[in-house]
């Protein structure tokens, strides 16, 4: 994929709950073996607030508020290869399940029925992130060129999958691999 | 058998109970009428119906929850269903149902709240010479207009039942323009079977082969070899089976062979009986025909007593026959001849692994023929005239003739019989096509024309076809009408393979995105890689076919999807501000980062 330069990485966590992240740390001892061909650019373990130009985004989670779409298509646009992870960034995944429920019922529920909330409002601070009508699937948003399915992936696809990549093959992964029955 | 613990439910399904049997395979028929008692099918039916049949619960609901026509919520005392095909849509349909809608103050999918009435869409109801057309529980509504529909209105307000309403409303007419050897010549009930008694089953079946007859429902299987392997598969019974699950959107040629040739149809099946030693039929029609079922019925009846039917059929000895209707209850796919036997056995219609094939493992497993009304039909016919006689009318490899139900726009829709290799440009001229733009040859699944290939033919060498015939004129957007068909797969896929339940719903959402004006080059990318996929790997015909429309439009007319595209870029496939007035509007917020 490069020639000799380190592959820059970045990941984020949209709509998920970092199972895919955790999964990815499952690698284990292989994280060394990682670090000799990879950098990470924005990812949650780096702290880097906004991704700069990028060879992989590895994208976790749908798409359910606002800050969500600034965050893909700032992945969009500085990464070279976009890669919806897991189920949720792929269909919507769990986050989804709210679509079925009108969002003022969802709001009434958490902000004004819960026990315990006298008086409650719904909040309006701008600094939190306005949420869509329906949870989306990343591709719904950017173009995406890789799905990697799982819930989360098994850190032996996700391994497989970016070997693959940084060799500069087309990735593949045996059935063994995408099977989770 | 457990004792039922709804005994006001049990109580109204005793005489449904008595008149289907107990049977497992009846499970489909029994949920039909409960349909019709409690206007839906409630929890405790289900109960009730798995105790009495003695199957579990689950098989039950599966089946109740597979059917259009069933429904496991309330869908009011009358449920309105409006023909949701191209042709319907063409003649006005989605203002129609609106104004309909408005007037009663329901919305689509909806169920009024005092419990009335339902308004929906449902897949073509095969009046597509008469529309729009409507489903009012089960019952046709023909040529819909503001009058029309004004009427339904009171009378459903006034809550009169449905049985009660003005004839008119119901008629259907056969609207036939052109009639050759199946609809012209007259037919004497008796006279195929008289014929085949004469000559032997082996020699009838000869005959058949003579003819080089091909099964009429589009997939052109030489009928002879069908009948041929049925006779000689080993088996505790045979069965001949109709395929009266006319559901290809835009076509209604067995709705007028079975409303005004039932005879020949009936006679044409008892004929197959003869050949294959079968002594039971049955005959599949399709929910939406429900209303020909006690015509049906009677016809049957009529045969019986003059001999046609019953034991030692016209004095033959041990040559006994019997028919027996099933009714379908809204699913495309038990068109599909081991769907159909699967819910002939009143199961979920789901289609089987093939092989084996029905003439080896049919119907409860044992050597089976399905064939098309019209190849029933064909064949009395040859059993009377002889196999040389048809082999004599159409093309080489199409012998005979071909019913068409030509709909859309068009001076007069309605049925016509042509000899095989009729070019689309007659069939076009005789139904007084004006501007004629495009066709849409055997339905959805079938193919489309442009019109620089109306010099085509009507046979199995160029053009296959189960009959449907759909006219557009110049003007018409083509990319409508594939966007319609795509809707349609995506309702039908019988949910069993994830390549035609995932693709046909895939394929749906990215022509509602182009048609949203959100549609980019890659989504057209999209389009024909999905179309390959669903082909591929798809389990049965539904799937196979279902990409057909798209991919023919896309080749044929790219420009009335390119003229859609916002972008040669990806665009998100909605309005991502939009999606954010709802939580603007709850949190009355409209600051900077309340917007995308």
């Amino acid at each position: 994929m490069t020639d000799g330069k380190k592959v820059r990485i970045a990941t984020c966590s949209l709509a998920g709950c970092f199972g895919c992240h955790m999964s990815l740390l499952d690698i284990d001892e292989r994280v060394f073996d990682l670090m000799q061909l990879v950098e990470f650019d924005r990812t949650p373990l780096t702290d880097i607030k906004h991704c700069g130009p990028c060879d992989v985004g590895i994208v976790e989670g749908g798409v359910c508020n606002a800050e969500n779409v600034h965050v893909l298509k700032e992945f969009r646009k500085n990464c070279k290869v976009l890669v919806a992870t897991g189920a949720c960034a792929i269909t919507g995944g769990l986050p989804a399940l709210r679509n079925n429920i009108d969002l003022w019922d969802c709001f009434q529920e958490v902000y004004q029925y819960e026990g315990g909330l006298e008086g409650g409002q719904v909040p309006n601070d701008p600094e939190l992130p306005l949420p869509f009508d329906q949870v989306r699937p990343i591709a719904e948003v950017v173009k995406v060129d890789y799905f990697l399915p799982g819930c989360p992936p098994p850190a032996d696809a996700i391994w497989k999958f970016l070997s693959d990549l940084i060799a500069g093959r087309e990735p593949r992964l045996d059935y063994e691999m995408l099977h989770f029955d | 058998m457990e004792p039922c613990e709804f005994p006001h439910i049990e109580q109204q399904l005793t005489p449904v109970f008595k008149r289907q049997g107990q049977g497992a395979d009846r499970l489909l028929q029994i949920l039909l009428e409960a349909q019709d008692i409690f206007h839906y099918i409630p929890a405790g039916a289900l109960d009730c119906v798995a105790a009495q049949l003695g199957v579990p619960r689950t098989r039950v609901e599966g089946v109740a929850g597979f059917y259009s026509f069933l429904s496991l919520e309330s869908v009011g005392e009358y449920r309105v269903l409006f023909s949701d095909n191209i042709t319907d849509h063409m003649l006005g349909k989605p203002e129609l149902m609106q104004y309909f809608c408005n007037k009663l103050w329901v919305e689509p999918g909806r169920v009024s709240e005092d419990d009335l009435v339902s308004v929906d869409s449902t897949s073509c109801t095969g009046m597509c010479d008469q529309g729009p057309a409507a489903l009012v529980n089960g019952w046709p509504l023909t040529s819909l207009d503001h009058n029309r529909l004004d009427l339904v209105i009171e009378l459903i307000r006034a809550r009169k039942p449905v049985a009660d309403w003005p004839p008119m409303l119901f008629e259907v007419g056969d609207n036939i323009h052109r009639a050759g050897v199946l609809l012209g010549e007259p037919f004497e009930a008796g006279a195929g079977i008289k014929a085949a008694l004469v000559r032997g089953a082996e020699a009838t079946l000869k005959e058949v082969e003579l003819s080089n007859l091909r099964g009429r429902g589009g997939a052109g299987f030489p009928t002879s070899r069908k009948w041929g392997a049925c006779r000689s598969s080993p088996g505790t019974a045979h069965y001949v089976v109709c395929n009266a699950d006319e559901g290809e959107p835009g076509t209604f040629k067995d709705r007028v062979l079975l409303t005004s040739h039932a005879d020949q149809v009936f006679e044409g099946m008892t004929v197959a009986a003869r050949v294959v030693g079968a002594a039971k039929g049955l005959l599949y029609l399709r929910g939406e025909y429900r209303y020909l079922l006690q015509r049906l019925q009677e016809t049957l009846a009529r045969r019986r007593a003059a001999g046609l039917l019953g034991r030692s059929i016209l004095g033959g000895a041990g040559f006994d026959f019997e028919i027996e209707i099933h009714l379908g209850a809204g699913a495309y796919i038990c068109g599909e001849e081991s769907a159909l036997i699967e819910s002939l056995e009143g199961k979920r219609g789901r289609p089987r692994n093939r092989p084996p094939f029905p003439v080896a493992h049919g119907y409860l497993d044992q050597p089976t023929v399905v064939d098309n009304v019209e190849t029933f039909a064909c064949a009395a016919r040859i059993a009377e005239k002889g196999g040389a006689w048809f082999a004599g009318i159409g093309t080489p490899e199409s012998s005979g003739s071909k019913i068409l139900s030509v709909s859309g726009d068009c001076a007069r829709p309605g049925i016509y019989e042509y000899p095989f290799g009729v070019t689309v440009r007659e069939v076009l001229a005789d139904c007084g096509a004006e501007e004629p733009f495009a066709v849409q040859v055997s339905g959805p699944s079938g193919t489309t024309l442009s019109w620089r290939e109306f010099d085509r033919r009507i046979c199995f060498e160029d053009l296959p076809t189960a009959g449907a015939f759909m006219v557009f004129r110049r003007g018409r957007d083509m990319f409508d009408a594939a966007s319609n068909f795509a809707r349609f797969f995506a309702h039908e896929s019988c949910g069993f393979c994830t390549p035609c339940r995932v693709g046909t719903q895939l394929q749906r959402k990215i022509m509602d995105k182009i048609a949203g004006g959100h549609g980019t080059a890659s989504d057209l990318e999209e389009l024909k890689g999905l179309g390959r996929l669903m082909k591929d790997m798809s389990h049965c015909g539904l799937g196979h076919t279902a990409p057909n429309p798209v991919l023919d439009t896309l080749e044929k007319f790219p420009d009335m999807y390119e003229r859609r595209l916002k972008a040669l870029a990806f665009e998100p496939a909605f309005d991502l501000d939009g999606a954010l007035a709802t939580a603007r509007r709850i949190t009355g917020r409209d600051d900077e980062w309340a917007h995308v």
